[in-house]
């Protein structure tokens, strides 16, 4: 029953966006896909406003970072949810880390306003077209985007921790 | 129906050392004002997260922090003489914590209560201020993740007890000064 | 007179107040900080600031084996730690494909609603206490430290539980749990009632909260609300119903929905939630009975960490200790979403796992976060003393919003 939930949103997205659909996959109870960061948006769009898909619920956001993809390396999440008929979709894009910008979701669903504000915050992704695109968690003094693999999790301030004895 | 009278529990302080005689006692200003002070405590609860809901077990009806006279909670720092700071205490809100220890005015005393805020606990991370002592001085360090309210009772009592023994115009003193100097206080 | 209506209707002459609203204040309770542009005692504007427990809950668990991640969720939403242990737990039981036996989905039922009625008894006496009403909240508080006792019982801490293991529970419940639950099930109807007499139907109480802090369905919806917030707006999405975990579709039970999506409405769908959360309890415990006894876990050895005195007597168990510890046990590669219905709404874990000790990243889904947003635009035109009832009502947890 879950695939045929995969291939029915996949054959429509196709219909509609072409080679903009990347991937499709199943993963556990969710059908994900990949699309291309220029048609993200009105992919979001699409399956908020069609009368027969309908996922008018922005779930949650996440941004990714996968360091050693070139070209691909930073991305964003989105997971959507028809109330409805109780279904979940979740979709991911992905772009280079110097060029870290994706159109805004914040026109679509009020909740992705401070969602985008902080994956700015730990990523660093600029979402295009957002009201209001500054930090939100950490401080604004801050110089990094502290949720990318290269960082370090620790403060860095302790001496009091000995790296000899702890395999961090 | 005769009504039995069972004895009080209630303790009352009892009065501080001194000489008495006829009509008169005398005793140091110091430990009477010590007395004053210790049993009557105003706290500032700075509660910023899980230790917060610890600390409102130990004000409610259970363990009811009022039995050791500091149930007059004060939201306004410049009239508390305890600032209490519950919880994580981020970068962000390290300046306000300061600002709020600032606006105090003496005696005053600092408790922190829980792992995170004596020095930051399990949150090893770019964000959250290792130990409040980096940038106020503390008094009494409750350990515990979050710790139970007979700790926070137990704290309070420690706190007491300073309060009791400290000499009136402790911040004259050059000790004082110059702990407070070395956290670029005044 | 007059000349007093040109004044308050003119635009030139009206002067706004700024009023800085936290980051520490007592009516807010916890950290938020809310400048407000005053027009006397209405609110014109509000921008909220957040971030002030910020503490990189998503960074340490990258870092972090997965059982050492449970201690991180109970600081999340410390009103009921319990349900965030849980849904890591399962979680983790998803990625691995685990079943778990029926005994401790049904243990963990009665756990999980019970942090529920922790939670919604905070909220709620706090609610009361905005409104000048005291004691509720110093009666309240007294059963949920009873709450506090049975956590206790089973795992020792009071508040952040670490309750369960990946895979199960600790150790069984003592029969001093079992008593302790039953009486509490028995001893709380009759507080519950008592508090409900306290505010359900007094003037003040109605008076100071219908109509404060309304949000329309649709709203509430765009804003990403879920929980009893969103259930007060009137729409009925539960988790616990609409994708059933830890065996929730054995369970009869409503869901209490509100129409205006005000102050009033969210205090009583808390209410109702708390008597639908015994009644779960009460047929976990009867469910309970049929169940084979002494089964606490799943029989997973790789995962389950094993109790500390088979691993100093027992070759096997102190192997796999080292092998979870050590993180050398095999974790499928992949991702999922899994999703718990929270004290405050969907609390769902994004976990992407590469094989490794650690997950590669862990997104936490956090309901306060994602519809707190909503507060600023749902205290434009009212009252300063309706916002802070608003926000108290919304349940708001600092550590939660925060991460």
């Amino acid at each position: 029953m879950e695939n045929t939930l995969l291939d029915s949103i996949h054959n429509r997205l196709k219909e509609k966006f072409g080679a903009g659909i990347l991937a499709a996959e199943q993963q556990r109870d969710f059908p994900v896909f990949t699309v291309g960061r220029d048609v993200i948006h009105d992919v979001l769009k699409f399956l908020r406003d069609d009368n027969d898909l309908a996922f008018g619920f922005l779930t949650t956001m996440c941004g990714l970072n996968y360091p050693d993809n070139k070209g691909k390396e930073l991305g964003v999440m989105y997971q959507l949810h028809n109330l409805h008929k109780n279904e979940r979709v979740r979709l991911k894009t992905f772009f280079p880390v110097n060029d870290p910008k994706v159109p805004t979701a914040t026109d679509l669903y009020a909740s992705a306003n401070w969602m985008e504000r902080q994956e700015y915050d730990f990523f660093g992704i600029i979402f295009t077209g957002h009201p209001n695109l500054k930090r939100i968690l950490n401080m604004d003094e801050m110089t990094y985007h502290p949720m990318r693999k290269e960082y370090p999790l620790e403060d860095g301030t302790r001496e009091d921790k000995d790296n000899t004895m702890f395999g961090r | 129906m005769g009504i039995e009278v069972k004895k009080s529990k209630i303790e009352v302080v009892s009065a501080p050392t001194g000489h008495e005689g006829p009509g008169f006692f005398a005793t140091s200003l110091d430990k009477a004002v010590g007395m004053a002070r210790k049993n009557s405590l105003w706290p500032l609860p700075f509660a910023t997260s899980c230790c917060g809901i610890e600390f409102m077990a130990t004000m409610a009806s259970h363990y009811d922090l009022g039995r050791f006279g500091a149930e007059r909670l004060s939201f306004s720092p410049r009239q508390a003489d305890l600032l209490m700071v519950m919880g994580t205490i981020a970068k962000k809100m390290g300046p306000v914590l300061r600002q709020v220890y600032e606006q105090m005015a003496e005696p005053k005393w600092v408790l922190s209560m829980g792992a995170c805020a004596s020095s930051g606990g399990i949150f090893d991370t770019y964000s959250v201020l290792q130990g409040i002592d980096r940038i106020i001085p503390v008094d009494v360090y409750i350990p515990g993740c979050p710790p139970r309210p007979e700790q926070v009772l137990d704290g309070i009592l420690q706190i007491q007890k300073l309060a009791a023994s400290e000499s009136i115009r402790r911040r004259d003193t050059p000790e004082y000064k110059e702990m407070l100097a070395k956290y670029g206080l005044e | 007179m007059a000349e007093l209506k040109d004044i308050k209707e003119g635009t030139e002459e009206k002067e706004y107040q700024t009023l800085n609203l936290g980051p520490t204040h007592p009516a807010t309770h916890g950290i938020f900080q809310n400048v407000l542009k005053m027009d006397g005692e209405i609110i014109v504007e509000a921008e909220s600031t957040i971030g002030y427990i910020h503490r990189a809950f998503e960074k340490i668990a990258e870092r972090r084996p997965y059982y050492q991640i449970t201690t991180l969720t109970d600081r999340m939403n410390y009103c009921s730690s319990p349900i965030n242990n849980m849904g890591w737990h399962m979680t983790v039981e998803k990625l691995l494909d685990v079943k778990l036996p029926k005994r401790v989905e049904y243990m963990r039922v009665i756990i999980m609603e019970l942090s529920r009625i922790a939670d919604h008894v905070i909220c709620n006496s706090v609610i009361g206490v905005d409104t000048g009403a005291m004691t509720g909240f110093l009666y309240i508080f007294q059963q949920r430290e009873l709450i506090y006792e049975i956590f206790e019982a089973i795992c020792g801490a009071r508040l952040t539980t670490n309750i369960g293991r990946i895979g199960g529970f600790e150790r069984d419940f003592s029969p001093e749990v079992w008593e302790k639950i039953n009486r509490f099930i028995d001893g709380f109807p009759k507080a519950l009632k008592e508090f409900e007499n306290l505010l359900v139907r007094n003037r003040i109480f109605m008076d100071r909260t219908i109509n404060c802090g309304p949000i329309t369905a649709e709203k509430a919806l765009s804003y990403g609300f879920t929980g009893p917030n969103l259930r007060a707006a009137g729409v009925d999405y539960d988790v616990r119903v609409m994708n059933p975990y830890s065996s929730y579709e054995d369970f009869e039970f409503t869901i209490p929905l509100g129409t205006q999506g005000d102050t009033y409405d969210r205090f009583m769908v808390r209410e109702e939630e708390m008597w639908q959360s015994i009644s779960i309890i009460r047929q976990a415990l009867d469910k309970l009975k049929k169940e084979p006894k002494d089964v606490y876990h799943a029989e997973v050895p790789e995962f389950y960490l094993p109790p500390k005195e088979d691993v100093y007597n027992n070759m096997e168990a102190l192997i796999y200790h080292f092998k979870i510890v050590m993180g050398e046990s095999d974790v499928p590669v992949g991702e999922v979403y899994h999703a718990v219905e929270g004290g405050n709404g969907e609390l769902g874990f994004y976990l992407i796992s590469d094989g490794g000790r650690a997950p590669f990243r862990l997104h936490f889904r956090r309901p306060c976060f994602i519809y707190y947003q909503a507060y600023t635009e749902m205290i434009k035109g009212a009252f300063l003393s309706d916002a802070i009832l608003t926000m108290s009502s919304m349940n708001v947890i600092a550590g939660e919003l925060d991460a």
